[in-house]
């Protein structure tokens, strides 16, 4: 194909978006250097993160200058960005299971429509109002009635401000998915005997089991990258793991957004290379955790497909 | 009479115990079923009930007529800042994302395309956050414009660019091939198809794309922590140097002041962002049915 000025063009701005991705890996990348330089391993094993003493002159440590004292350590956020998403997830599932058989077979036809909009509706409300929801609504919830400390803030109330945030996307995902499934596996289903929640449960669920993976990993992949309402409800706990799900954590994303002014005063700029380090990190879990969804359902892995 | 009844209730065997327990956990499994509904869709009427009583409370003439600190005063600044914000974005964004766009649904049935598919794909699904963090290292540390108006813009860009890419793809594939072919064996060339057959064809499509990517950029906060500053000032005119004040900064910030003013002014600001989002995605699927884009 001959490739006009106009082609041309069209490719030109189209490149832009590969671009944009290859500079944003590539300035991630350069930028953490130095951290894993001086960190390497440590930094994924540590629990410690301490930006140091930025004020003060620079001190040699493991032959490079950073600030006095500085630490760079993310497994307390690491682990707390899985364990929120973990637990979002195990609520979230459920709910929208419920929530997709509820719309695909209990509601009518007539208000089917506005109901899957209203679910849809969730996912486009703002993280950072979700957040202000949270701490108005649910923190107090929690405070009150659930925590030992009276304490609110913690690892539950950003799992299930997740979790909130998340069911639209498993439930919108197996909604389409169930509305799929060809008249006749349901007819028969019926035809055996069936009530019309076996039917659902055990006849149609099945088929469409590979699509629910792929909306529950893409929904994974969102949750773990989701920063405001984390940073808003987490209780932005450094420097210790959690030991109960009222622990206060920090999530990756919630970790860096926390910490726009620690870099400030820092000659050495390892502080900036520090929290490019922890971005790449996040970066490429949800990249992987995007491959996986995209991966499943696109059905490279669906062996099931054979059979019918 | 009393004869075929009681025929009748000899033909129907009374149920079995099996068959009792599966009816009762069928009843159980659609009760389950109904609470799952109520529990997605109840916190989304909580949410808007909660913004919508607290933000309308705080509304006064003041709010919109004044400047804030975020904690305290109006939101003159804080609205102005993000319209400018999302209106540059847009500026940056519509020209690429609907250009990329036309290259993937007209010429980019090929092993590039797939490529560029794939990338805007890894694009959408990066976090914000780091979005704004490559922003924050290379236009406000490496070029040195500082907190900005032209990072703020260019990072919500590279956020909603793959959005209205694939969108617009979308919107362009539903235009019958018959018509690219018609206006080709008229002696049309490359540009005039795309503009006066396909585009027109596909308007709907694209102004969707395009309206859903305002939204986005109206509810953004997490690139912009890194990227616009904050200012408690209208806008000067400046590009670079210059912070710039935006809604969901204040939301962010006052939250934590114990006061009830800042508190008002949150929820002020949180209203006020909602509406845009919610207004948008509503008119957007209600005037495109069932059309599943993102």
């Amino acid at each position: 194909m001959k490739l006009g000025p106009f082609r041309l063009s069209v490719l030109a701005l189209a490149l832009l978006i590969p671009a944009s991705l290859v500079a944003i890996v590539l300035f991630l990348m350069v930028y953490s250097l130095p951290v894993f330089k001086f960190s390497g391993l440590h930094f994924f094993t540590d629990i410690n993160w301490n930006f140091g003493d930025t004020e003060d002159d620079p001190v040699m440590t493991r032959g490079m200058l950073v600030p006095g004292g500085a630490s760079y350590g993310i497994l307390v956020f690491i682990a707390g960005t899985i364990l929120s998403s973990a637990i979002a997830i195990i609520i979230a599932v459920p709910l929208s299971i419920g929530a997709a058989i509820f719309l695909a077979e209990a509601v009518p036809p007539k208000i089917r429509p506005a109901l899957s909009m209203l679910v849809e509706l969730v996912a486009v409300v703002p993280s950072i109002v979700f957040g202000l929801w949270g701490i108005w609504v649910l923190i107090p919830f929690i405070g009150h009635y659930l925590s030992p400390t009276g304490n609110g803030y913690g690892l539950l109330a950003a799992s299930v401000v997740l979790a909130l945030m998340i069911t639209p996307i498993i439930a919108t995902t197996l909604l389409d998915a169930l509305m799929q499934v060809p008249k006749e596996n349901r007819e028969s289903a019926f035809a055996l005997g069936a009530t019309h929640f076996e039917v659902v449960s055990k006849a149609m669920m099945p088929m469409v089991r590979a699509t629910l993976i792929g909306g529950i990993v893409l929904a994974l992949g969102r949750a773990l990258g989701e920063t405001m309402a984390v940073a808003m409800v987490s209780g932005g706990g450094v420097n210790i793991l959690p030991t109960s799900i009222f622990s206060p954590i920090s999530s990756i994303a919630s970790f860096i957004v926390n910490n726009l002014d620690s870099s400030q005063g820092d000659s050495t700029n390892m502080s900036v290379y520090a929290i490019a380090a922890v971005a790449l990190v996040l970066f490429l879990i949800t990249l992987a955790v995007n491959a996986a969804a995209k991966l499943l359902s696109s059905g490279a892995l669906h062996v099931r497909k054979r059979q019918h | 009479m009393s004869a075929s009844a009681s025929i009748k209730s000899a033909a129907k065997p009374a149920r079995s115990s099996q068959e009792i327990r599966r009816s009762i956990i069928s009843a159980a499994g659609w009760v389950a079923c109904g609470i799952g509904l109520l529990l997605v869709i109840g916190p989304l009427v909580d949410i808007v009930a909660v913004v919508g009583i607290n933000g309308a409370s705080a509304f006064s003439v003041k709010l919109f007529t004044t400047n804030g600190n975020g904690m305290s005063g109006g939101l003159l600044n804080a609205i102005e800042g993000t319209f400018l914000i999302t209106l540059f974005a847009m500026f940056i964004a519509v020209p690429i994302g609907v250009a990329a766009g036309i290259y993937l649904s007209e010429y980019g049935n090929n092993r590039l395309g797939a490529v560029i598919r794939f990338m805007s794909d890894v694009l959408t699904g990066t976090p914000s956050v780091v979005l704004g963090y490559f922003s924050y290292i290379v236009f406000v540390l490496a070029l040195g414009w500082k907190f900005s108006l032209l990072a703020a813009a260019i990072t919500i860009a590279i956020l909603i660019v793959p959005y209205l890419a694939r969108i617009t793809e979308l919107a362009l594939r539903q235009v019958p091939v018959a018509m690219r072919e018609a206006a080709f064996a008229l002696g049309a060339k490359d540009p005039t198809v795309v503009f006066k057959v396909i585009l027109p064809g596909a308007m709907s499509g694209v102004v969707t794309g395009a309206l859903l990517a305002l939204a986005i950029s109206v509810g953004e906060t997490a690139p912009l922590i890194y990227t616009a500053g904050w200012s408690a000032g209208r806008w000067q005119g400046h590009f670079t140097h210059e912070p710039i004040g935006y809604l969901t900064y204040v939301i962010w910030t006052a939250y934590e002041q114990p006061n009830s003013e800042a508190h008002a002014l949150a929820f002020a600001a949180a209203f006020l962002v909602m509406i845009v989002v919610l207004l948008i995605n509503i008119g957007v699927r209600l005037t495109v049915r069932r059309t599943k884009f993102v």
